[in-house]
């Protein structure tokens, strides 16, 4: 857990503190803040089933939405005696005339620990803008598939885009295992394979579940009556146990809202902590001004805090009179954004039209609103997980495209912060949101040598690469630096050469 | 980290009441967000106040976010002239009490023709009274944006509804074509005449909002609570009989019965529950073990199959 975190958690739960040589004290706490979720698979996996299974389990279903399932479903009923739960889940009349889900859905249940939402997305077609839409504000994927089947390309597709979004927690849940006859050594075998995928990708905080969402077994009540030999987790305690967001490790953030001036002698600046934390007497500076002044109050309604953390919507007041308005961002001095007029950034296209190179679109990030320019440079091949050189990106594209703006821009990289490293595009010819974008890193000059040609070699010494490599300041470069291992040795022989 | 992990809340030594827990706490601070952020990118907004707990917990949700300023903008109430009178009394109150700006609209074609949940039914009373009368108001007041109350975990046709909502001039709502909404990043761009319904409640559930009522503090009508009061059965549901407007069909009989009502709308559409629930954490074990959902209790929703959807494309809330 990163550090604000726990000063969050620290806030929500009476937590035992366990110390640890040498850092920071380690709170083992359970986090109570809702858990966002996404939920990815196809019909055929039996996803409707297994969030059907969850609602009707943790009885977020009531007897007259049931009563109105009977109704539609003339009587369609599995042979446990449930209703259809595609029919609770998919909402609109116009789905259900097609039979399919077109769109993002919200669910709402709650165990007595924790309260969940799941972002229920369609699992074909357009699952690319969907599960974009999704996998944004979601803390936690749900891939599912058929134990029968085993992973699929389009696991591996559901597992990328949750992983571009920034989602670092997989469940899979290895649903039908009844239809193998609990089959064990398959069970073993997928997630295995699974665990290879999310390594590859990055993820390490990886659970397997074999589970019978048509039976109820392991979603929220355990399975061991058929499954004696798997003693791991159920679904829903899983669920219950992971953390909700807050990968927000760098310095504070206030991207400011709108100015409060209630009567002459009151001045505040209102908006939501976007990362770290701040209290009074902290030295900030408003960007892109690049003003410096001093926090004296943090106002809400109830009451004066002497302090607030990320996520917290607060009213902040300065020392002096600085020219503070919305789409400023205020951040720590000592700990501040990039801020620029170019920008590398990842994105995915959300409409028919695509994203056109050069045409200039609307950019919004946290409160600020300005003019980009987009150049594509390559696309996702989800297939094979490769970059190709792209000049324009399709609708459901994932790609790689550099931001050029008219004004100064300001970012964190979005691997540091999923608030501040966000935007979205609008299309100025329609106002429709047509891209979901990423901030990668900033562009050191402009119409200068191309990126891609110019990185950065690094050869170090392994422990000191592997130590450099693992810093936060490298994770937003990772683009920009090629690191080689070499021994010591050869270190110093390179650096003689450079020297001689 | 250079921060040291703060108590961040300095407890005000009048206020008795505890922090919020964290689940309620994050569902403030993303309704604050979302108010605030209605407020500075639209030029006329609106608050539509329906004195339920839902606007309750609404209203709360605005004055805290726009502390210490007032609310910036002017709530509407649809009058249908069939509300309940202890709601008119404390929508009245609250005016008062917090100093809002109000407006009133009740649409003058239905007042004229004489439109009655009686005489015309509910699905005719509900478009003319409720859908086409927002219409006018709204128009009249050239709001582009409206915060209302509505939670996706309401009605299936909810589910997929954006926290800003986009309504065409005709104030269609068009669920095929909605706007993607990533992160909270929320895309407020609109041409002239074009309008946005934003919904800060979109990811609260019920006991949310029962739980949020409680804790802090927020006052609502009286009759969520549970008190001996009037009433006939009429179409499977108890009727409120206190207005004088209500006339009696044959066969039916006025009694008294201890009862609540899980949602407020208009007297003669409402259904009342069997409850003895007098405080909040009987409601909240009501609800937690409740089988049926809140809006059982809601003649409108029942007329059809897909009717909230089929309402709200036409521009219901």
């Amino acid at each position: 857990m990163t550090a604000p975190a726990i000063a969050n958690a620290a806030l929500d739960d009476v937590t035992a503190v366990v110390a640890h040589p040498g850092q920071e004290p380690v709170r083992a706490t359970r986090d109570s803040r809702p858990l966002r979720l996404i939920t990815c698979g196809s019909v055929d996996d039996g996803k409707s089933t297994l969030i059907g299974r969850l609602l009707w389990d943790t009885k977020a279903v009531k007897e007259d939405q049931a009563a109105t399932l009977q109704r539609d479903s003339n009587g369609k009923q599995n042979d446990l005696g449930l209703p259809d739960f595609a029919l609770l889940l998919d909402g609109l009349q116009a789905e259900r005339e097609q039979g399919i889900t077109i769109d993002v859905a919200y669910r709402y249940f709650s165990t007595d620990k924790r309260s969940f939402i799941v972002a229920d997305t369609p699992g074909h077609e357009q699952y690319t803008r969907n599960m974009a839409t999704g996998a944004s504000t979601a803390d936690l994927a749900v891939l599912l598939v058929d134990a029968r089947v085993g992973l699929l390309e389009q696991t591996r597709r559901h597992a990328t885009i949750a992983t571009l979004m920034g989602i670092r927690q997989f469940v899979l849940a290895v649903n039908k295992i009844d239809l193998t006859n609990y089959d064990r050594a398959r069970f073993e075998q997928i997630s295995h394979e699974f665990k290879e995928l999310a390594l590859s990708l990055g993820v390490r905080q990886v659970t397997a579940i074999p589970v019978s969402a048509l039976k109820g077994e392991n979603v929220v009540y355990d399975g061991r009556a058929s499954m004696p030999w798997y003693d791991g987790p159920t679904l829903i305690e899983v669920l219950e146990l992971a953390t909700a967001r807050s990968a927000q490790t760098v310095g504070f953030r206030l991207p400011v809202q709108r100015v409060s001036r209630p009567g002459e002698s009151f001045r505040g600046y209102q908006g939501t902590v976007a990362g770290g934390s701040v209290k009074p007497g902290d030295s900030v500076v408003i960007l892109p001004s690049g003003m410096v002044a001093n926090v004296t109050k943090i106002v809400t309604f109830d009451l004066v805090r002497n302090a607030a953390v990320a996520g917290d919507a607060i009213t902040l007041v300065l020392d002096r009179q600085v020219d503070v308005s919305r789409g400023d961002l205020i951040a720590a001095i000592d700990s501040q954004p990039m801020t620029g007029l170019a920008f590398d950034a990842q994105l995915v296209a959300l409409q028919p039209e695509g994203i056109q190179p050069g045409k200039r679109y609307w950019l919004k990030s946290g409160s600020r609103r300005q003019r980009v320019q987009v150049q594509p440079a390559s696309q996702l091949d989800l297939k094979t997980g490769k970059w190709n050189h792209a000049d324009e990106l399709p609708m459901n594209a994932i790609g790689k495209v550099h931001l050029i703006f008219d004004e100064q821009a300001i970012f964190d990289a979005y691997e540091q912060n999923r608030t501040t490293g966000a935007f979205i595009l609008i299309d100025p010819d329609t106002n429709n949101t047509v891209a979901g974008g990423m901030i990668t890193a900033k562009r050191a000059a402009l119409g200068g040598i191309h990126a891609e040609e110019s990185r950065v070699i690094l050869s170090l010494p392994a422990d000191l690469a592997d130590q450099l490599m693992a810093t936060e300041l490298f994770a937003g470069r990772r683009e920009d630096v090629e690191v080689r291992r070499v021994t010591a040795g050869k270190a110093a022989e390179i650096i003689d050469t450079i020297d001689g | 980290m250079p921060h040291s992990h703060p108590e961040t809340e300095l407890h005000n030594p009048q206020s008795t009441k505890p922090p919020l827990d964290p689940h309620l706490k994050a569902l403030e601070n993303e309704a604050i967000h979302i108010f605030r952020e209605v407020a500075a990118e639209f030029e006329r907004p609106v608050m539509l106040y329906s004195i339920g707990k839902d606007s309750s917990v609404l209203l709360h949700l605005a004055r805290k976010a726009f502390y210490p300023g007032r609310v910036p903008f002017p709530l509407l109430h649809i009058d249908t002239g069939w509300k309940f009178q202890e709601m008119i009394a404390f929508r009245d109150e609250m005016v008062e009490k917090y100093d809002l700006d109000l407006v009133v609209h009740t649409n003058p074609r239905g007042a004229a023709e004489n439109v009655t949940p009686f005489s015309h039914g509910s699905a005719l009373y509900t478009d003319i009274m409720k859908t086409e009368a927002l219409r006018q108001a709204l128009d009249a007041g050239q709001y582009d944006a409206a915060f209302g109350g509505a939670r996706r975990d309401e009605e299936a046709s909810r589910a997929k509804e954006r926290i800003y909502s986009f309504r065409t001039p005709d104030h269609r709502w068009d669920p095929r074509n909605q706007r993607p909404e990533l992160w909270n990043i929320y895309n407020g761009m609109i041409r002239k005449g074009e309008s946005v319904r934003a919904f800060p409640l979109s990811n609260w559930t019920e006991v949310d909002i029962w739980r949020y009522i409680q804790a802090e503090e927020i006052p609502i009508v009286p009759l969520y609570f549970a008190k001996k009061r009037p009433i006939v059965e009429r179409d499977g549901m108890m009727i409120l009989a206190e207005d004088p407007r209500l006339e009696l069909l044959p066969g039916e009989v006025k009694r008294e019965e201890v009862i609540r009502f899980r949602t407020l709308g208009c007297f003669p559409l409402t259904g009342a529950i069997r409850s003895g629930a007098t405080t909040f954490d009987d409601i909240i074990s009501e609800l937690e073990t409740a089988t049926v959902s809140e809006r059982q209790g809601r003649a409108i929703d029942r007329d059809q199959s897909g009717s909230m959807e089929k309402k709200k494309r036409e521009g219901y809330f």
